[in-house]
């Protein structure tokens, strides 16, 4: 398997805007796992490794570097709780707790019906409107219990 | 609290704020059109950016005009340079950049232009974090705008300058907001900030002059253009000048980002811009600038809130992210969450940092869970003495033993009455969130 004619189309524009190739490395690699369903298959490391001219484990070791790149897949939806300092004041444990219950999911794996994926994440900079999570890059702000069960109950 | 000029956020509730059309209508890229029409010599906009006073709001504190002035002789040194935006917004408490990039893109963009036309740069890249999706997609849709309308690319409002500005997603890594960390990110690598000399200006991307500035120092510089360094120095105090973004979190009646001059006391934005302390209850204590900054008990609130006032009463201005914690707060609690944050966000390069970052967060949750030992406070200490000050590559390893030593200074008294009860008598009631694996994402 090979990269698709359209992400080597793409691929080969966003190159264009930096002096030297490999600087398109990390936004390539955000748009390899939005294309394969949010994970990053070792199939997928190996053919941006020979787009960019790499060593596969030069491209595995900047995939490894960075919190948001998955290696393995996930659920559906994907929940990523911030648990830092602003929303734990606010009661990030509190919701994160509830999120695992509504979702079924426990954190750092994936619901039995494979419908939620749910992740403690860093800092989201949504600090003043805390707690938070983002759903599937989408912020959802001032959360409380009932208004994330609402959110999360909508998805499909 | 007396009126005060605005112009930070003085766009950012207009309908369509982030449209071409809003931000032409508010006087928008009037600056640029008189730097290139005039014309400006790019020395005369490095003049008054210094001479405004203006110092970088990413946290350092640094004066621009001068970093500007950093970058090499175009006459002496023939090869390219960049701007980097430092967008990766990732400092616990801070979402300032966040609203200027999701609610007025366009200022951003023609404070790019003014930054590369003064020193010579011929792209700009805008180093977003990979989280902050509307204010990438703003962006992208506010160059395209640009781009169409003649005032990014080539040729600029007919003019010879030209100048390009990309978008580049980052991807979750808080050590890419250190500058060098940032550019190795760009070039596609892993994090790792470089050691310094060579500074950025000398070698930076692509081992050419480069300069790296935060969001909202890039904001103002249309502004000092159009309105000149008197104005800027009008507002706030002779050695923070201009107005600054606020964050405040945590504990108050009314977080939020607000515009505010530099030199308020720090109980006077909890009191009457927060709205005070939530609940009725009182002040514990307040980080000024950040979870990187030295936190500060509730006797030290009448602080002025500006780079030289908060660095005297021991701590730094950082972000202005003011993070405030009521008296029912726990001291423990909260080393344990931000100890956790720097062991997970340490690059792994120095061995003070890897390790020490790892010990840090390790005692605060023993103490934090009832398992501590009275020596753990001064193994804290000692430790964090052995981390910083400026024994790394970079800050990362300061900015976990600086708060380390603040809390246990001020509330040492607060982590012993855990050690010796056995208990955090403040720990909220345990939530239970299941985990797949100790370690989170």
């Amino acid at each position: 398997m090979a990269l698709s004619d359209k992400l080597k189309t793409e691929f080969t524009e966003l190159v264009a805007h930096y002096p030297e190739k490999r600087a398109g490395l990390i936004p390539a690699l955000h748009r390899c796992q939005e294309e394969q369903g949010g994970w990053l298959s070792p199939q997928a490391l190996e053919d941006l490794a020979e787009f960019f001219g790499l060593e596969p484990v030069e491209v595995f070791g900047v995939a490894t570097f960075y919190p948001m790149f998955r290696l393995t897949p996930r659920g559906r939806h994907l929940v990523s709780v911030c648990h830092n300092i602003s929303c734990t004041l606010r009661g990030a444990e509190d919701l994160l707790a509830h999120v695992c219950r509504v979702t079924g999911s426990p954190v750092g794996g994936t619901s039995p019906d494979g419908k939620f994926s749910v992740v403690r994440v860093e800092c989201q900079g949504a600090c003043a409107n805390a707690p938070m999570f983002d759903l599937d890059g989408t912020y959802h702000e001032d959360l409380d219990r009932s208004r994330a069960e609402q959110i999360l109950g909508s998805c499909q | 609290m007396k009126d005060f000029p605005k112009y930070l956020l003085s766009r950012v509730g207009l309908p369509q704020s982030h449209t071409l059309a809003t931000y032409r209508a508010e006087g928008g890229y009037r600056a640029i059109e008189d730097v290139l029409k005039k014309p400006w010599k790019p020395e005369q906009v490095i003049g008054v950016i210094k001479d405004s006073g203006l110092r970088g709001r990413g946290g350092a504190g640094f004066p621009t005009g001068m970093k500007w002035g950093f970058m090499p002789d175009i006459t002496k040194d023939p090869r390219p340079r960049y701007l980097a935006v430092n967008a990766d917004e990732s400092e616990p408490g801070t979402c300032k950049d966040r609203v200027l990039m999701e609610k007025d893109p366009h200022g951003l963009i023609e404070g790019c232009l003014i930054a590369c036309f003064a020193m010579h740069a011929k792209a700009a890249y805008i180093y977003v974090r990979g989280e902050y999706r509307l204010s990438y997609s703003r962006l992208q849709a506010a160059i395209d705008e640009a781009r169409a309308a003649g005032l990014v690319g080539q040729n600029i409002l007919g003019t010879d300058f030209s100048c390009d500005i990309w978008m580049h997603k980052g991807a979750g890594a808080y050590i890419c907001g250190e500058e060098t960390g940032l550019m190795e990110s760009l070039e596609g690598k892993r994090g790792h900030p470089r050691p310094k000399p060579p500074f950025p200006a000398g070698s930076g991307l692509w081992k050419s002059p480069t300069t790296v500035n935060n969001v909202e120092s890039i904001f103002n510089a249309p502004f000092i253009v159009r309105n000149g360094a008197g104005w800027f120095k009008s507002m706030g105090v002779p050695k923070s000048t201009g107005n600054f973004l606020l964050c405040i979190s945590g504990h108050v009646n009314k977080p939020g980002v607000y515009e505010l001059p530099f030199g308020l006391t720090a109980r006077q934005i909890i009191d009457e811009v927060a709205l005070g302390v939530w609940k009725g209850r009182k002040l514990k204590a307040f980080f000024p600038g950040g979870s990187s900054t030295g936190l500060l008990p509730a006797s030290m609130v009448d602080v002025a809130m500006d780079h030289d006032s908060v660095k005297a009463a021991g701590s730094m201005f950082g972000t202005a992210a003011m993070i405030i914690l009521d008296e029912t707060a726990s001291i423990p609690q909260a080393m344990d969450v931000i100890a956790r944050f720097y062991d997970h966000e340490s690059c792994g390069q120095c061995s003070q940092c890897r390790e020490g970052t790892q010990w840090l967060h390790q005692i605060f949750r023993r103490i934090a869970h009832g398992r501590g030992q009275m020596s753990d406070l001064d193994l804290l200490v000692s430790l964090s003495n052995g981390m910083a000050p400026a024994k790394t590559i970079c800050a990362l390893a300061d900015a976990a033993a600086i708060p380390t030593l603040a809390a246990v200074k001020h509330f040492r008294h607060e982590f012993e009455e855990c050690i010796r009860l056995g208990r955090d008598p403040l720990a909220p009631q345990p939530q239970h969130a299941p985990e797949l694996h100790e370690a989170h994402a």
